[in-house]
């Protein structure tokens, strides 16, 4: 697990005039699981794109295998897009509703194993099938034959046909309700397993991404502000954000109604964003010196790095409630 | 004392083409004045229509029977205007998508007076400026600003506390807050939960809390209704359920609930199968085909919901 499969450089990407990834640099190493977490506006789904060349980036380099995707041929990189697939949010929706199930898996086939017969490919496309817990049978139905959990596993079996070296999964289960959601996160551990794939799970849903990371990565208006191994994450983390966002998440059995401490206001616009700290108008810790200087990434324990001024003292714990 | 709300044998079902479906299938509990009461289950699990068909939102195609009494009065056979005398100021609703609940094109003030001059038949000026207050009370900054801009122009959060700010304005004994904080960020959400208790405890209406996430439930419900397939399967304190839950749906619902809490695990645990389609439940218990307890009366007769008030259960073999 040690080769890096994947390494993001300094990326930014801007929408016009706004600055929505603000410099983000972390590696990814094969069969890892590293999860991305913050809240809508953070960048998180961009930077998926970004990563993938679905939008191009204004600065920074995405080295998958030593490849720079931002910068290679297009046939270069369309070569290269057989390894990184992705799952999104919505199942319904990211699924073509005039294609069959079948169509739908084979396609990926068609484009990348062209020397692939007819035969074969059906062959394929029902192992994948029964693979993700679809009856082969189910091949020739359309999509809105299905319910969302189902449809979801559609669009896991059309990115892993091709057995990818990474697989995105941009709030996969988000959508799914409670009961469902275990039974896909189980199916991508499985699958992972089988394949040696790497993951970059993001999700706003700390409780889930708990379970399945190796790492975590915390983003707050277009920055990486905590990056560490999942469990120094959650017993020990640094950044007055992730304090917060876990402070935040509800957890059941409540003892005697006392509330986890809600942390005041919302995440700015980029614009409003002049110098300083994007967090510290939230922060229950914040100094002058946060107004001043934007906090640079330091590694605060092996492996564990956050973007605080203050990420070397022992601040007072925002603690969860019991 | 009468209940603040009251629902009997209350069957809904919605008529295709292709055939009818039942989405609510006789489903009886009541809300005691100022009383919390969360209403859990997946979605398709019925929980929304029982109160869109209080409210008498259902669309054209639905059948609805039994009753629905708001403070002693029948809802369901009452007409558009002894309807619109109640809905909107003594029975409230805070939908789970703010942005379309509220009006694109007028400001948030003329949103918030017009309830009060339609129900009150208060002038707009006053309605104004007591719907500045209102902004002010549930801590939106800079009310008087709002009150001049339109929805596009707030946050998620802020649209939800104008929301919950017009669901106030007359008063109300009961609000609905149906998913009011599944669209928001988490952070976000957590002030809007403590917004809610808040009000409550200031304005002490009853509040039905609908949500398909026990945990958002749990910081604010003083009794859970848990519903499953179109019925309630259990109905306890909230502690207690949490504590020890009696159906096999609670007892497994929260057993698959990942926490970032507790040890971590390789594998979550799951519920096998999927709830079953509506109108799909025939004479046998509609959870039997996933449930870990079932035996073969559960594949022949339907548990019926039983027990005291604050603790029934609808099971064969419920857990002790």
């Amino acid at each position: 697990m040690n080769d890096i499969l994947l390494r993001v450089r300094d990326l930014r990407v801007d929408f016009g005039a706004h600055a929505v990834i603000r410099g983000v640099s972390f590696d990814l190493c094969s069969g890892e699981t590293l999860s991305l977490v913050g809240e809508s506006g953070s960048g998180k789904s961009t930077l998926a794109r970004a990563i993938l060349r679905l939008l191009q980036p204004v600065q920074g380099s995405v080295e998958f295998r030593g490849l720079d995707l931002l910068r290679c041929p297009a046939a270069a990189l369309r070569a290269q897009r057989r390894s990184l697939q992705i799952v999104f949010q919505d199942p319904l929706a990211s699924l073509d509703p005039r294609m069959t199930v079948g169509e739908t898996i084979g396609e990926p086939l068609k484009i990348f194993e062209p020397g692939l017969n007819a035969g074969a490919r059906q062959l394929k496309v029902r192992e994948t099938l029964e693979r993700v817990g679809l009856s082969s049978e189910m091949s020739g139905r359309y999509p809105h034959e299905f319910s969302g959990g189902q449809c979801q596993r559609i669009g896991i079996a059309r990115a892993v046909v091709l057995r990818p070296d990474l697989l995105i999964c941009d709030e996969a289960v988000s959508s799914l309700d409670v009961s469902i959601q275990g039974q896909i996160i189980n199916l991508l551990l499985d699958l992972q397993q089988e394949m040696g794939m790497a993951m970059l799970f993001i999700s706003h849903n700390l409780a889930v991404v708990r379970h399945l990371s190796h790492r975590v990565l915390v983003m707050y208006l277009g920055k990486l502000v905590e990056i560490a191994p999942c469990d120094a994450l959650f017993e020990s983390p640094v950044h007055p954000y992730t304090r917060a966002l876990l402070a935040a998440v509800p957890h059941v059995p409540h003892a005697t109604g006392a509330a986890a401490p809600a942390v005041p206001g919302e995440q700015a616009v980029p614009d409003m964003i002049s110098s300083g700290c994007a967090f510290r108008e939230r922060c229950p810790y914040a100094l002058s010196v946060c107004e001043a200087s934007e906090p640079p990434l330091l590694e605060v324990a092996p492996g564990h790095w956050a973007a605080c001024h203050r990420s070397h003292e022992r601040l007072n714990p925002l603690s969860l409630s019991p | 004392m009468v209940p603040t709300l009251s629902v009997d044998r209350l069957r809904i079902s919605f008529s295709y083409r292709s055939g009818s479906v039942e989405a609510v299938d006789g489903v009886s509990f009541s809300i005691a004045p100022s009383e919390c009461v969360g209403l859990v289950g997946e979605s398709g699990s019925g929980k929304t229509q029982i109160f869109m068909a209080a409210m008498g939102l259902l669309g054209r195609n639905a059948q609805v029977s039994g009753s629905v009494r708001f403070e002693g009065n029948e809802l369901l056979a009452a007409d558009a205007s002894t309807l619109n005398r109640v809905r909107g100021s003594q029975l409230t609703m805070i939908f789970q998508d703010p942005m379309t609940s509220l009006t694109p094109h007028l400001t948030i003030g003329t949103q918030l007076a017009e309830v009060m001059v339609t129900h009150l038949g208060m002038p707009w000026k006053d309605a104004r400026s007591i719907a500045g207050h209102m902004l002010e009370r549930v801590h939106v900054p800079e009310p008087k600003r709002r009150l001049n801009q339109y929805p596009h122009e707030l946050s998620g959060g802020m649209r939800q506390r104008v929301m919950i700010a017009m669901s106030l304005l007359c008063e109300p004994s009961l609000v609905i807050a149906d998913e009011p904080t599944t669209a928001l960020d988490v952070t976000i959400q957590a002030q809007i939960i403590e917004l809610l208790r808040a009000v409550r405890g200031e304005f002490g209406m009853a509040v039905v809390l609908i949500s398909h996430d026990l945990a958002v439930v749990a910081g604010l419900a003083d009794r859970i209704l848990v519903m499953y397939a179109g019925s309630v399967v259990e109905n306890a304190i909230a502690e207690e359920l949490f504590k020890h839950p009696r159906h096999p749906y609670t007892a497994e619902l929260l057993k698959c609930m990942p926490s970032v809490t507790g040890p971590r695990l390789d594998r979550l645990p799951t519920l096998a199968g999927q709830p079953p389609r509506p109108g799909e439940t025939l004479e046998a218990c509609p959870f039997a085909p996933r449930c870990p307890r079932a035996a073969d009366r559960c594949r022949l007769e339907r548990p019926r919901l039983e027990g005291s008030s604050t603790s029934q259960v609808a099971c064969h073999f419920p857990l002790a």
